[in-house]
């Protein structure tokens, strides 16, 4: 339904008329309506900068140049910006960034196959296996994600022990209460030509895959591929990594004075609070699945055993595919809470935006408004990449309609 | 249109109210209480008991000002707060005044708009590290995890220290006095740094006191004073000298239990109130001194009941005794 030009309507009327028009009449309101917000809104920033400058509280984006002066668990933020105490608060503000990123993304992954996997156990025929996954879901959905992120936490600081008598696994992977110690890889020249090798392995293999569906198509004669696929992406990088010379090692953790030194260190703030947010965010992925999953028609699935398909085969061909029409938008909603809810880890002092920047460099330098709303346009701005992305794959996986 | 008209003038009435700022002493006296930022429970500066009751050093300065302006030191609502939130909850007029462990800085002095009114304690950053890891000195601290409370200068301090010396460590940042404690009793880090005095309070506060040694390297200067917006100098000064009253009353032997025994000595009646017309000029009423020494008591009673040599927390008064007596305590006369 197109609206007609305002101008065409009102064109030629007497005020009195206008008065009375109601189309004129409502466009009148609307446009009081956007001034009165617009007006509104300006008063305000303008009365809070005003206000910040009466009581003499520095303004401006200066302060990231400064030096930040203070120090960061070091995590995986640290380790690719090289952060010093000299580094300015704008590198904080990076490192706390890749720091938000990196929970969001394992957290991501890790909620998606535990959802799934639970999602599917909760429609079980087996008695157990379903009342397991719905007590799963029923207890962890309703703890709030904070309580269990401190759970978490103080379990994993508590239960695991000291480093002086860390659990070892030949001496290459340690658990202590400070965190995961693996080894930590340490590249040398001619990597890069066995990281091409393994890339064009992965790209043969695709092919390789096409041309034997090919065949299955016009044939009917299906061949194994696994063996050929393992053979051209392990296979191929592993010749080319003796050949140079195994140009890579590892530097693995040993025991120094109060803890273990090298090694690539995975802090326990970082574990506790992924597991936590994926245990969380899981049992709404996995009532999304299972959502997705009865909505699939009986018939569906009565078919595909009729043709003689297996229950794996019918879960993976016939009606997963078709769940995950169902289940895809509120699995977007809930990697957005994820993300957003990774900005607890200031609770137990994980060093990510809102932590570090949002929290030490805003104590620090005490500028509330340009701090909070530079991490407020980041969380908007990663919500919104999100929600492009998978809206992108909704609609690739959307029944096309006519 | 005729709501809409009101509907605007209210909105602009609402947005100058926001504008304009009241005077915090008119403020006070007509809510009939001090608005008081504390910290979250640090035994001996501010902490509450079971039945809600704050009591700390820190804690009476907030009733010395209660005392001063309302003629009644119970009349405080105490706001604990974070050390992360403190200055935010100040700027935006949560608080009248705050009275938490605070260190005074040029940074935080002249950059957030605020004002510190005082020294109520001298302190330094220090080191608490178990007995049984055998370290007797900070400067064998190479490769230790470090529990450290966010938004402290204690984190500044210890980065700076660690350059100096060329050690390396890794510290652990924690939102709440609480949780760094957990972080260290649990062993998530082998040491724990604050002010020396917040270190002293942790370890009175542990199951055996005995099992914790606080290291003798002090590393910072940490002067921890009561802090009050910018903006509102009377209200600036109330906070300065209800502080300063309390140093002078020692410095001068009025107690709370001589505090109607000034006579004959000048010096105690201009202070009490009983000759001068100081109150006027800080918009008192002339009690103002005599409520503050008769309900809280002076510098010295208030020290010795919280954190005193005779408390749990046990601390000498060092640094922190009259200037007469070896210290740097020193208030400016009241005349």
């Amino acid at each position: 339904m197109k609206q007609k030009n305002i101008l065409s309507q009102v064109k030629g009327l007497t005020f009195r008329e206008l008065l009375y028009n109601n189309e004129a009449r409502a466009f009148f309101f609307q446009v009081a309506t956007f001034l009165l917000i617009a007006g509104l809104f300006y008063t305000i920033v303008g009365n809070l900068f005003d206000n910040i400058e009466a009581r003499g509280i520095h303004t401006g984006f200066s302060f990231l140049k400064n030096r930040a002066g203070f120090d960061i668990l070091p995590f995986l933020g640290n380790y690719l910006q090289d952060y010093t105490p000299e580094s300015s608060n704008l590198t904080v503000f990076y490192v706390g960034l890749i720091n938000t990123l990196i929970v969001a993304f394992i957290g991501i992954i890790v909620a998606t196959f535990l959802g799934l996997f639970i999602g599917i156990a909760r429609l079980s025929n087996n008695y157990l296996v379903a009342k397991l996954a719905g007590g799963y879901i029923e207890l962890f959905r309703n703890i709030p994600v904070l309580l269990q992120i401190f759970f978490w936490y103080n379990i994993f600081i508590n239960i695991f022990p000291h480093p002086k008598k860390s659990f070892s696994f030949f001496d290459i992977v340690f658990l202590n209460q400070r965190g995961l110690y693996l080894p930590k890889p340490i590249l040398e020249d001619g990597i890069l030509f066995v990281l091409i090798a393994f890339i064009v392995g992965i790209i043969l293999t695709v092919f390789m895959k096409r041309y034997f569906n090919k065949k299955h198509d016009e044939t009917g004669v299906y061949t194994r591929t696994l063996g050929y696929s393992t053979l051209l992406i392990l296979g191929l990088p592993a010749v080319f990594f003796l050949l140079l010379g195994s140009p890579l090692h590892f530097d693995l953790a040993v025991l120094g004075k109060f803890n273990l030194k090298g090694g690539m260190q995975v802090v326990p703030e970082f574990i506790a609070l992924t597991f936590a947010l994926s245990v969380y965010t899981a049992t709404y992925i996995a009532e999304a699945i299972r959502s997705g999953i009865e909505a699939v028609d009986k018939g569906q699935k009565e078919a595909a055993a009729a043709i003689g398909l297996t229950q794996t085969q019918s879960l993976k061909l016939i009606v997963l595919p078709q769940a995950l029409r169902v289940a895809i938008p509120p699995t977007i909603n809930q990697y957005l809470n994820l993300t957003k809810n990774s900005s607890l880890a200031t609770a137990i002092g994980y060093p990510e935006l809102m932590g570090a920047f949002g929290g030490t460099v805003l104590n620090q330098v005490g500028q509330a408004v340009e701090i909070l709303g530079m991490a407020m346009l980041v969380y908007l701005f990663i919500s919104l990449c999100i929600s492009l992305l998978l809206n992108f794959v909704n609609n690739r996986m959307a029944i096309p309609e006519r | 249109m005729k709501q809409l008209v009101k509907l605007s003038v209210a909105t602009i009435l609402v947005a100058g109210a926001l504008a304009v700022q009241a005077s915090t002493l008119s403020d006070v006296q007509s809510k009939g209480y001090v608005t008081c930022g504390v910290s979250k429970g640090l035994a001996g500066f501010s902490a509450a008991d079971s039945s809600g009751t704050w009591t700390g050093v820190d804690v009476d300065v907030c009733r010395a000002v209660a005392a001063a302006t309302l003629g009644d030191a119970t009349k405080v609502k105490f706001v604990p707060l974070t050390a992360k939130e403190r200055f935010t909850a100040l700027q935006s007029g949560e608080i009248d005044m705050l009275s938490r462990n605070t260190t005074w800085t040029i940074t935080r002095d002249a950059s957030l708009g605020l004002n510190f009114a005082g020294v109520n304690y001298y302190d330094g950053q220090g080191f608490m590290v178990k007995s049984s890891l055998g370290v007797s000195s900070a400067l064998d601290l190479g490769g230790a995890a470090v529990c450290i409370q966010a938004g402290t200068t204690t984190e500044l301090n210890l980065a700076d220290w660690g350059k100096q010396n060329g050690i390396d460590y890794q510290s652990v940042v924690s939102d709440t006095n609480s949780q760094t404690l957990t972080n260290y009793d649990s062993g998530r880090c082998d040491v724990l740094t604050t002010d020396a005095s917040g270190l002293y309070s942790m370890r009175a506060a542990s199951n055996d006191p005995s099992e914790h040694v606080v290291l003798p390297e002090i590393i910072s200067k940490e002067p921890l004073g009561p802090v009050v917006r910018q903006g509102d100098d009377q209200w600036f000064n109330i906070v300065r000298w209800s502080l300063n009253a309390m140093i002078t009353a020692e410095e001068l032997g009025v107690t709370s239990a001589t505090v109607d025994d000034v006579t004959n000595n000048p010096e105690r009646e201009r202070l009490m109130g009983r000759s001068g017309n100081t109150h006027e000029y800080v918009g008192l009423t002339p009690d103002w001194t005599y409520n503050i020494i008769s309900q809280v008591g002076n510098y010295s009673e208030s020290f010795e009941r919280n954190i005193g040599i005779n408390t749990p927390i046990g601390i000498a008064r060092g640094v922190n005794a009259l200037w007469t007596q070896g210290g740097i305590l020193y208030s400016p006369p009241f005349r």
